[in-house]
């Protein structure tokens, strides 16, 4: 048997709402690691940035999920709302540390998102994910048809860019991290636009050729 | 020349070291009893309550051991610093290779409980033991004419992970307008808590200017050029319109990316308030008439 296959097998026992226990839970713990002050001297921003981070990791891993489908023949369908609801999710505790527990002012949480080019591009991916959200439901599929809410959702793409985009401004000096995750989102999205839409015996006449 | 600054702490400002190598436990402790209480077990002895050891030891900026706060700790002990010389070059009467014990067996060691201002809008306060910059450069005789001062630190890219990525332009550089570098504030720290200064904070011996930024207190000194010129500094070079030469900490005046008005001061935990950034990090009365006729936000 191919191993995609057996990976496929495997994921098919985990049940996609585990996704949402594990990625609270890894909240949770981390707030918890806070609180107790186990985190270090500067545990505002170790709590602020391993959710940001976690956030990045969740919309790589959701725009994963066609590519892994096509080219690997790995299939994570049932788990892309879960995927993209964790995403949510963790941006939300994101937002909430930076604007609560580091900001600590309102009016100087506006001020950031309109004065810093770094906290507005964020901000400006969120928002761009906050219809995504509120739409990950069969009821919203249902009321807006299939081709209205893909359309919608093609949102994540300009969203995540801006999310990675975010995360290079964001960082001082050059630092590779930021880039690659940058690169990968980009990439990942690029591959939407231009994998061949042929057929699959041209694609397989093409891999041959390759 | 100004005045020999005189600390206005005394070591019964330091905290106890039993009390501040367990304050991570008092904390822990004093939020489960206390909700969010965060002062209650910890006697402050002044405004200035110096940073824990573990604390200051263990979130650093030194990015040729890596990026991240925590990689210096995790890698400078690869850092050799015996033995260590420093090159003194550039307008002085006596130029040369200084070793480390050289310098130490004719400078005067002493205390200076400075706050810590990063350009982050991070704060702590670090009960230094150094002699002044000025000595040091008296020692070598500073010509006239000479209007600045250079520094370099070590570059070692077999015991520096950080140096394989080109987050900046290696060796880090910095430099000090001559008044600067001879003000009295002006240090070499050598040690920390009077034990001797751990490579992740330098070692073995760098600068301490507590009104400026962080960065400007160059770590692992190598080299130190009396010059007529403005030397180039590592930030500067990389972001010159968010890292000016002076880089004094000045709360009116915002980094392109933040706010400078406030600052997290390290080691009071989750929920502790901000605190507002005193111009010259609270240190105006000593410094602030260096810049008497210069405009701020120029020169940043």
């Amino acid at each position: 048997m191919s191993w995609p296959s057996t990976i496929n097998r495997g994921l098919a026992r985990l049940p996609a709402p585990l996704l949402y226990v594990v990625g609270f839970g890894y909240a949770a713990w981390m707030l918890w690691l806070g609180i107790s002050n186990q985190l270090g001297a500067d545990p505002v921003k170790v709590l602020e940035h391993a959710m940001g981070e976690a956030a990045l990791y969740m919309l790589v891993l959701g725009l994963a999920v066609s590519p892994l489908r096509e080219l690997a023949k790995i299939n994570l369908m049932k788990f892309r709302r879960a995927i993209g609801l964790t995403c949510f999710m963790f941006l939300v505790f994101h937002l909430s540390v930076w604007a609560v527990l580091d900001v600590q002012r309102l009016s100087e949480v506006w001020a950031d998102i309109v004065k810093r080019p770094y906290i507005t591009v964020g901000m400006a991916g969120f928002v761009l994910l906050l219809p995504l959200a509120l739409t990950s439901n069969n009821l919203s599929i249902r009321k807006m048809g299939a081709t209205g809410w893909r359309k919608l959702h093609t949102l994540v793409y300009p969203a995540a860019i801006l999310g990675g985009l975010h995360y290079v401004m964001q960082a001082k000096g050059f630092q590779i991290r930021p880039v690659v995750f940058l690169l990968l989102i980009i990439a990942l999205v690029a591959w939407r636009y231009l994998r061949p839409r042929t057929k699959p015996i041209a694609r397989r006449e093409k891999r041959e050729i390759a | 020349m100004a005045h020999r600054w005189r600390n206005k702490l005394s070591d019964n400002d330091v905290t106890d070291e039993a009390v501040y190598l367990n304050r991570r436990a008092l904390l822990a402790g004093g939020l489960a009893g206390l909700g969010l209480g965060m002062s209650g077990t910890v006697a402050r002895a002044s405004d200035l309550e110096p940073t824990s050891w573990d604390d200051i030891t263990s979130y650093n900026n030194y990015y040729e051991f890596g990026v991240n706060k925590s990689d210096p700790a995790k890698h400078a002990h690869r850092l050799t610093t015996a033995p260590w010389s420093v090159r003194i070059d550039g307008q002085v009467d006596k130029p040369g290779d200084y070793t480390f014990e050289d310098i130490m067996s004719k400078m005067t060691v002493e205390e200076r409980i400075y706050r810590f201002r990063c350009v982050e809008a991070w704060s702590m306060v670090v009960p230094w033991n150094g002699f002044e910059q000025a000595d040091l450069l008296q020692q070598a005789g500073v010509q006239s004419g000479a209007k600045y001062v250079a520094f370099e630190t070590v570059l070692r890219p077999d015991e520096m992970p950080g140096v394989r990525f080109p987050v900046l332009d290696w060796p880090y550089v910095e430099g000090l307008r001559m008044d600067e570098a001879m003000h009295p504030l002006t240090i070499m720290a050598t040690g920390i808590y009077g034990r001797d200064i751990p490579n992740q904070n330098g070692a073995p011996l760098r600068l301490v200017v507590p009104w400026k930024y962080g960065f400007k207190s160059i770590k692992s000194i190598v080299r130190i050029t009396v010059t007529d010129r403005e030397p180039p500094t590592s930030w500067n070079k990389s972001a010159p319109q968010e890292y000016g030469f002076y880089s004094n900490v000045n709360p009116e005046v915002d980094h392109p990316r933040w706010s400078q008005a406030t600052e997290r001061v390290l080691g009071t935990g989750l929920f502790a308030q901000r605190q507002d950034t005193l111009m010259f990090n609270g240190y105006a009365d000593e410094v602030a008439s260096l810049y008497a006729d210069m405009d701020l936000t120029k020169f940043y």
